[in-house]
């Protein structure tokens, strides 16, 4: 009995490890576990062993079925790791084939650029505010200390729609409204379209934009304009970049500067960019000249303020290295979608 | 404006710095520097020589050979020239030397390097030199041949250096002048903020008195009928001149500032413009009827003759210089050809007057005409001016021998303009500048320009040539200027902190934005103004509103000429530019702000409205589009049920493909296919779809706010719909029966499935839909949900839809 039995325990394992399928595997246990199983017809024979060996006969084949079954299980595992493996070579792809985007669409550079001019903004506490474009001419001209046949009208190249309405030619004018509201303090940013009659070239658009700046509160000083537009320029350009500014003239601050950044692209030692300075041009700024705060009811021995205005395209053609300002109202979906 | 440095340092003696140092200096003491020329920077070892010998070169027909004196020996050098002969003194680039340039005017950068070589056999060890060569031109040097070598005056020392001979030792400087400084406008005025910047004196010319002892007014008399645009009229006469070429320190200043050098008479009046910003002219006083000048306005439609023999048509508001008889000059912008200065001229009338800046702006505007003169006039003069510059004028006359001045001036000047006076309060400079200056330091700064102080006024008196200061703050700059804006602390604004943010509309764009690119539409900008002919391309009817536009007075051209009230064509011409450069798949959207008149003509601002348009064609469908349009809503927290209402009305879309969008009755925008034939208008050869929200209201009904809804816990019960209905009826019709019979417990409604063709009866077509209903207290019942489909059902039976098991 025994022998027998260690006979079925070597021939089962041995078929087991023999085989090549699970099918295989599934009819190795039924010619051994099953109903009509060798062992089972061993364990039927168990009234014919005598008494006092059944105990023993019985352990015996307990031990030999679970021999068989955890031979059974163990190479079923490997086998179904095997096949997993074999499937999986199967599905092997190649990794560099080309991805399978959702084409998000792009922004403007325009846009690109005024995000970061605001982020830089906002963060210091400035409001983003508009303005109207077709204006008149009071708050693009006269509230802002350029009196009627002022040549700095002609200068501007301004389009009229009739003698008072015209469009704006400088964001500023978002200055007065903002100061006619009466709220002081303010720290507020205005970007949006301006308009001059230059023909549409490289390096002129007759329609472009500006981001106007105004802070108007007690104790600002010219002090706080450079640092403030210090920080910016470093915000915008990089932590090392410097600021130079130089006297200027604008009707409606008073004193009046531009500010001149250390050129990105050379860092200053002077390239093609910058013409060889080192330095780029890259807005107008001064304090709020009192006549102008006047002119909103704001008194000048109680408040100042100082503002600035820059041009975004010249900003966005700078830092992104565009060529010809045209590109930017071509829409192009080729240009667009570098930024 | 340019100017030599050496004009500059006639009145500034000590200044002595690099070119580079004066550029950084005087821009950032506001006399702005755009850039400068040294005009010697290509040119070395050019001495004076004289030709000892010309010789026919033995191997060629236009070649010369001569010995040439250098002063420190005898060089052999083969020229070409015509004009060289024996005895000329030229100048003579040495070998080893450079010049800036080819005799035909053309430059080198860096200069031409001259080496000693054999010119057909002959040995030639330089190059005697044309003006071209030398990097000018006749122009400036009009003593220069017209070909051939620039033959020095025989009193050149022959050995010297010729650069500096010919004053081109010299730097030219290029300055942007801002249109407050007037008084910049002249060399007096750069010199004297030259003077302050570097700190050194300012010694500006000393004039004496002049004339003989004749008396001015025995020769004309002068009547200025309009004094508001003639505050100041001065004359003198000068007789016996005697014209000639000036001095050559003269050409050589005026070359600088670009003004070609002609007669002693015209460049003295040049020269005086250029010192003291003061334009001048000169009358031939034969010519002047009744010795009499009349200042006053031209007669409407009147013509006249300027010396540039051109016929230039007046009208009233333009001012004239006359005599008895005839207008004799169009005050500060040109003078007639009546009188012009000729060769034969004997005696001259001076002019320096003042005129109204505006007045000669716009009346040069109306004759098209602007000239050095006017373009100084233009900015506003100092009356004071005029005397100074006119007694200049007259010492250099009678310092160059140009002719005889008469004893005393003419002067109509009914009232004298005097400077202003600013109270000093340097505490209040200090806090608007962020500055600690001592008041001392700022008295110096200004005494530097000219102000003075008075102390027992405590006033600054302002000449009356800087007629922009006014007020404390126009005195801060001033004492920031010199004190340096570099030196200026830098601060942060003191005030209390505050939250930055964008205002509501713009937050609202910023997300629509955002969903438009996620849904992979790119951001173009077009112009705001456009051609009037837009409105045929888009098929708009004739007397559509959408005609009645804000019109540009002075455009561009008619392509710019009015403020769209349609964002589209922007759109469309976008789009056509794609298609034209053969972009696939193009998809746009534009923040298009449309200009809409309250009242025509305008006399109010018009209403500004953002239309965010969006544009495409390639991949997608009307259903894509309209998709964008749900997602944006959405995200803008609009998310109620929105209606699409077709036959929107718009000619410009395909008639059975567009819709209005409308929220709870309230029109949003509209979407749909493009109309073919403006597809045709605008050569784009495929199907365009657009959509247009119109953002003011759209920002009404937006909304933020986030409120969260519990999730589900009961069991949701779904039934499916299959109905047959006539193909006219809209499956929106069918969502609002689906809406209004569903009740409270009604979840959600989807098409799952629309199909027209075989099996369906001509004319009809077959819709199903998936209908979920669930309650938030209990898990629903059969009976419950089979109520409310028994009404949907029978309501959309009522409608003729057939229902199918």
């Amino acid at each position: 009995m025994k022998e027998k039995l260690q006979s079925i325990r070597e021939k089962a394992l041995a078929q087991i490890s023999g085989s090549d399928s699970l099918d295989r595997l599934n009819e190795i246990r039924i010619a051994y576990l099953g109903k009509k199983g060798e062992l089972t017809e061993v364990l039927k024979g168990m009234k014919e062993v005598d008494a006092k060996d059944r105990p023993m006969v019985g352990q015996l084949v307990n031990e030999t079925r679970s021999a068989i079954e955890e031979m059974l299980e163990q190479t079923k595992t490997k086998m179904a790791k095997k096949l997993r493996e074999i499937q999986m070579e199967k599905e092997t792809i190649d990794v560099t084939l080309p991805a399978k985007k959702n084409a998000f669409g792009h922004k403007h550079p325009n846009t690109v650029a005024l995000n970061e001019v605001e982020k830089i903004f906002v963060g210091m506490g400035y409001e983003v505010v508009e303005g109207p474009e077709v204006e008149y001419d009071y708050y693009n001209f006269e509230a802002l200390n350029i009196p009627a046949n002022h040549p700095a009208k002609d200068e501007q190249d301004t389009f009229y729609i009739n003698g008072d309405i015209l469009l704006r030619t400088q964001t500023s004018s978002t200055q007065i409204h903002e100061m006619e509201k009466g709220h002081l303090p303010i720290r507020m940013i205005a970007p949006g379209r301006v308009y001059r009659s230059d023909e549409v070239d490289a390096t002129h658009s007759p329609c472009f934009h500006q981001v106007e700046g105004l802070v108007v509160d007690k104790n600002v000083t010219f002090a706080d304009l450079k640092g403030t537009l210090a920080e910016f320029a470093k915000e915008l350009f990089g932590q090392e970049t410097k600021v130079k500014f130089r006297p200027h003239h604008f009707p409606f601050t008073e004193p009046s500067a531009e500010m001149d950044v250390t050129c990105f692209k050379c860092g200053g030692k002077g390239c093609r960019m910058c013409k060889g300075s080192g330095w780029i041009e890259i807005l107008g700024c001064g304090m709020v000249h009192p006549n102008v705060l006047q002119k909103c009811n704001i008194n000048p021995d109680e408040y100042s303020g100082f503002a600035f205005g820059m041009g975004l395209e010249r900003i966005a053609l700078l830092k992104y290295e565009i060529d010809d300002m045209r590109l930017l109202y071509e829409n192009d979906a080729r240009f667009l979608k570098q930024f | 404006m340019n100017t030599a440095l050496s004009w500059i340092k006639a009145y500034v003696p000590d200044l002595d710095c690099t070119a580079q140092e004066y550029t950084d200096a005087m821009t950032l003491t506001g006399t702005k520097v755009e850039g400068f020329e040294e005009l010697f920077a290509d040119l070395d070892k050019i001495v004076i020589g004289q030709v000892l010998k010309v010789e026919q070169h033995p191997d060629a027909d236009k070649l010369v050979v001569c010995q040439v004196n250098t002063g420190s020996g005898t060089v052999q050098i083969v020229t070409g020239a015509p004009n060289v002969f024996e005895g000329a003194k030229v100048p003579v680039v040495l070998d080893g030397g450079r010049v800036a340039g080819g005799h035909d005017g053309s430059r080198t950068a860096g200069g031409i390097k001259i080496k000693k070589g054999k010119l057909r056999g002959i040995e030639s060890n330089g190059m005697m030199c044309s003006i071209e060569e030398l990097g000018s031109s006749r122009e400036y040097y009009p003593d220069a041949p017209e070909d051939g070598l620039y033959i020095l005056p025989e009193d050149a020392p022959v050995g010297a250096d010729a650069i500096a001979y010919l004053g081109l030792d010299d730097t030219v400087f290029e300055y942007e002048i801002t249109s407050n400084r007037v008084d910049c406008y002249s060399v007096l005025g750069i010199a004297r903020e030259a003077a302050a910047t570097f700190r050194k004196e300012f010694i500006p010319p000393v004039i004496k008195e002049t004339g003989n002892n004749e008396d001015v007014h025995d020769y004309i008399s002068v009547s200025v009928k309009d004094t508001d645009l003639c505050p100041r009229y001065t004359a003198r006469v000068v007789k016996n001149i005697k014209l000639a070429p000036s001095p050559k320190w003269m050409q050589r200043r005026l070359a600088a500032s670009g003004i070609r050098p002609i007669n002693n008479i015209v460049d003295i009046t040049n020269y005086v413009m250029e010192e003291y910003g003061q334009p001048m002219h000169a009358y031939d006083l034969d010519t002047i009827a009744g010795k009499q000048i009349i200042v006053r306005r031209a007669k409407d439609g009147e013509e006249f003759v300027t010396l540039d023999g051109q016929t230039r048509k007046l009208d009233s508001s333009i001012l004239m210089i006359c005599d008895s008889e005839k207008p004799v000059g169009i005050a500060g912008i040109m003078g007639g050809e009546n009188s012009k200065i000729t060769d034969t001229v004997h005696t001259m009338l001076f002019e320096a007057a003042c005129f109204d800046g505006t007045n000669i702006r716009l009346s040069g505007k109306k004759v098209g005409l602007r000239t050095d003169a006017s373009g100084k006039f233009e900015k506003g003069l100092d009356p004071n001016t005029a005397e100074e510059a006119m007694n200049r004028a007259c010492q250099l006359i009678e310092e160059l021998g140009a002719g005889e001045v008469i004893g005393g001036m003419v002067d109509e000047y009914p009232v004298v303009r005097t400077g202003n006076t600013v109270v000093f309060e340097p505490e209040k400079i200090n806090a608007l500048l962020g500055t600690n200056v001592s008041r001392e330091d700022m008295i110096g700064y200004f005494e530097k320009i000219g102000l003075s102080y008075d102390e027992a006024l405590n006033e600054v008196a302002v000449p009356s040539w800087r007629q922009d200061l006014h007020c404390m703050a126009d005195l801060a700059e001033e004492v920031a200027r010199f004190y340096g804006y570099d030196n200026i602390p830098t601060t942060l604004p003191s005030g209390a902190a505050s939250a930055g943010k964008l205002s509501y509309k713009l937050t609202v764009e910023k997300t629509a934005k955002e969903v438009a690119e996620y849904c992979g539409f790119s951001q173009s900008m077009t112009y705001s103004f456009e051609s009037p002919k837009v409105f045929d391309k888009l098929l708009v009817d004739a007397d559509d509103e959408l005609r009645k536009t804000v019109v540009i007075s002075n455009p561009l051209g008619e392509d710019f000429s009015i403020m769209r009230t349609i964002p589209l064509n922007g759109m469309l011409t976008s789009l056509a530019t794609n298609y034209n450069r053969r972009n696939k798949n193009v998809k746009l959207y534009e923040l298009a702000t449309i200009y809409l008149p309250k009242a025509l003509p305008v006399t109010e601002l018009p209403n500004e409205r953002v239309q965010f348009t969006l544009g495409m064609y390639g991949e997608g469908d009307f259903f894509t589009m309209k998709g964008v349009v749900e997602e944006i809503l959405t995200k803008l927290g609009i998310t109620g049920k929105v209606n699409y209402e077709p036959k929107a009305g718009k000619n410009y879309l395909h008639p059975g493909r567009q819709a209005n969008i409308l929220y709870n009755g309230t029109v949003l925008g509209y979407l749909g296919e493009v109309h073919p034939e403006v597809c045709d208008n605008y050569q784009i050869g495929e199907k365009t779809y657009v959509a247009v929200l119109d953002m003011p209201v759209v920002m009404e009904l937006a909304n933020f706010e986030i409120k969260y809804q519990g999730i589900a816990k009961f069991p949701a019960v779904t039934r499916d719909i299959s109905m047959v209905m006539p193909k006219e009826i809209l499956v929106g019709a069918v969502e609002e029966v689906i809406a209004k019979k569903g009740g409270k417990l009604l979840e959600e409604y989807r098409l799952f499935d629309i199909y027209e063709g075989a099996q369906i009866k001509e004319g009809f077509k077959s819709v199903a839909y998936s209908i979920t209903f669930r309650s938030k207290e209990k898990t629903l019942e059969d009976k419950e949900v089979n109520e409310i489909m028994d009404k949907i059902l029978k309501a959309l039976s009522d409608m003729g839809i057939e229902l199918r098991g």
